[in-house]
């Protein structure tokens, strides 16, 4: 069971009478870009939505490293390690790109501080602020963002802002970073540019990860393993290539 | 050594502006009390000025940088008044110094609010917006009942209180300053980036692993404490201290001074609530006889001109040409690029960027925010 970093138990959660999902089975391992893709209204998003915490599943089970999350909070579930962005971009708008990243530092056990420390100015919250800033602007280096620091997250172009996203989902040192349609509205160079750093993170940063995406072309070149979802189900799992030429894939997409 | 340099650098003049606004207050009148006997009215206006100024900071925590509607504020008040006075009632037998004995009323009267804020918190802060408001509304209320009806606390009567003196100011207008200091520090800390995460995106902050229960609670008992000693302050100023000062409408007045000096502004919180104490304490003493009954009148007209004055968008020009924050404001601040994320000023969002700009979807090469490069080129 270990070896996967992600195992799903006959996952599934039904609204009413709606099977939004049902029995998804992942099996994602260890520093693999895992895709989850499939037509508009499949239960993609609902997935991850049952991977951090929003759902509480009705039936089936996941694991994390071997660790049953199943039923815990949203925070408890960022603190063992998994971290997401949106399908609709939510930024912290009003604050300063580098306090977006900060407040993604906010968990991690090396920045921890007390209320009391920090309500009495001791010499511990000035080392631990000066700790998260420097990590704060390393990060924002890796996505280009450190020009960009002080300005509002608002005023930031579409894709920066997608950017400044998966930069505070890493902030809080996930095992596994869930991007939902990370590419949604990018033009061409900025998906390349995407598509770069995620490799970059998955190679330096040892984690994994499960992306949603609609760009075909984005999931193939990145992707070493996909699930097709439709209506909620597994269509489809394996390789790229084999899945997404799978007549029931084509058919799910094109219409038979 | 390195930790003075540290204090040095985190010191911001936003902070240090609220700190010496208060030192004037506090310094001015002990300075005309040396050749002069400053008057009682004055003096009395003081303590109002220093228990105002708590109440709309600490309400401030609440609506304006945790985001959530708050309408009970007088209900900690009330309990903080009630229990921190009836202890100093009786401790006055067993202590001699006065001094000590409201200090020490002080705390025990916040901590009990801030008790009640934790219990009314914890199932409230499950709710959200109006069905919050009302809640706390209903708290508010409840609390001001029930010590209406406790014979120990004088019952309808209220509870007579014995008075400090007139050097009360002093004591209230030091405590505001410490009070002042440990909400600015949480403001500027990594929690206060919490609480403002919460207010500016709930289910993002979640996602980030921000503990939001936990933040709500805090800023909720944080600011329940401070409205305790603002109550106990008010209990030594006044006597008797009577159930039906709590009223809604008084906490009603307290959102006043926090919306009119802006959500999440502490200046403006400090200034309003100064300036709203101020008037209400002129029109009390200037419209006698007949005229008492113009006093709502004209306070109602004064807050909408200065609500107008501030919101209004034809004014802008006018209200930036004499805005106090430019006086102080160096050139070098007012340039965009350099300018921070300020949460003092939630509402208003500069454009660094222009529009036609960010909406392009043109590839582009060079990045035309890096303001040196060009210059480098030239060189």
């Amino acid at each position: 069971m270990a070896d996967y970093v992600l195992e799903t138990k006959n996952l599934g959660i039904s609204f009413g009478g709606l099977k939004a999902a049902q029995d998804v089975n992942l099996k994602i391992k260890k520093g693999q870009i895992y895709g989850l893709i499939g037509p508009n209204g499949a239960g993609k998003t609902t997935v991850f939505n049952l991977l951090t915490g929003v759902y509480k599943p009705t039936t089936g089970t996941f694991f994390l490293d071997g660790e049953e999350l199943n039923g815990k909070t949203q925070e408890t579930i960022n603190h063992k390690g998994i971290a997401r962005t949106f399908q609709n971009i939510r930024l912290f708008n009003n604050m300063s790109v580098i306090r977006n990243v900060l407040v993604g530092l906010h968990n991690q056990p090396e920045f921890k501080c007390n209320p009391f420390v920090s309500m009495l100015k001791l010499p511990k919250h000035y080392s631990t602020e000066e700790r998260m800033r420097d990590k704060a602007k390393e990060i924002l280096r890796i996505f280009d963002l450190y020009e960009e620091r002080n300005n509002l997250a608002c005023n930031l172009p579409y894709g920066k802002q997608r950017k400044l996203e998966i930069a505070r989902a890493l902030a809080t040192n996930p095992k596994l970073l869930l991007l939902d349609e990370p590419a949604a509205g990018m033009n061409p160079h900025e998906t390349q540019e995407l598509m770069d750093t995620v490799r970059f993170l998955r190679d330096n940063f040892d984690i994994t990860i499960l992306l949603i995406e609609h760009d075909l072309k984005f999931v193939s070149g990145l992707c070493d393993e996909i699930t097709v979802l439709n209506f909620g189900t597994v269509l489809c799992q394996g390789k790229v290539d084999d899945a997404l030429n799978d007549p029931e894939v084509v058919k799910a997409y094109i219409g038979g | 050594m390195s930790y003075l340099k540290n204090v040095k650098k985190g010191m911001r003049f936003k902070d240090m502006f609220n700190y010496l606004i208060i030192v004037v207050m506090l310094v001015v009148p002990l300075l005309i009390g040396v050749f002069d006997n400053l008057p009682r009215s004055s003096s009395g206006l003081l303590a109002q000025m220093a228990y105002s100024i708590l109440l709309a900071v600490s309400l401030n925590l609440v609506v304006g940088f945790l985001g959530e509607l708050s309408l009970g504020h007088a209900g900690f008040m009330c309990v903080g008044a009630y229990i921190g006075c009836y202890l100093a009632k009786e401790l006055y037998d067993v202590i001699d110094s006065k001094l000590l004995v409201l200090i020490i009323s002080m705390l025990v009267g916040g901590l009990v609010a801030a008790v009640f804020g934790f219990i009314i918190g914890l199932p409230a802060l499950r709710l959200k917006g109006d069905y919050l408001a009302i809640v706390t509304l209903a708290f508010g209320e409840i609390v001001r009942t029930i010590f209406k009806n406790l014979p120990t606390f004088g019952a309808a009567l209220g509870l007579s209180t014995k008075k400090y003196g007139n050097d009360l100011y002093i004591v209230a207008l030091v405590v505001v300053l410490i009070s002042l200091f440990l909400i600015q520090n949480i403001i500027r800390s990594k929690h206060g980036r919490a609480i403002t995460a919460i207010r500016d995106n709930e289910i993002a902050a979640k996602a980030m692993g921000i503990n939001i229960t936990y933040y709500k609670l805090f800023v909720f008992v944080f600011a329940a404490f401070f409205a305790g000693i603002a109550g106990v302050i008010y209990g030594s100023y006044v006597t008797p201290v009577v159930y039906s000062f709590f009223s809604f409408n008084y906490s009603i007045e307290i959102l006043v001074m926090v919306v009119l000096g802006g959500m999440g502004n502490i200046t403006g919180s400090i200034i309003s609530a100064v300036f709203i104490t101020y008037l209400n304490f002129t029109l009390q003493t200037q419209l006698s006889g007949d005229l008492a009954a113009l006093r709502y009148l004209v306070y109602a007209i004064i807050l909408i001109v200065v609500v107008i004055f501030n919101n209004a968008p034809a004014l802008k020009s006018v209200r930036e040409r004499f805005s106090i924050s430019n006086l102080f404001r160096s050139k070098k601040k007012n340039n965009p690029s350099k300018q921070y994320s300020d949460t003092n000023r939630w509402d208003v969002v500069t454009t660094k960027i222009p529009m036609d700009e960010v909406l392009t979807t043109d590839v582009k090469q060079e990045d035309p925010y890096k303001p040196d490069k060009k210059e480098k080129g030239g060189k």
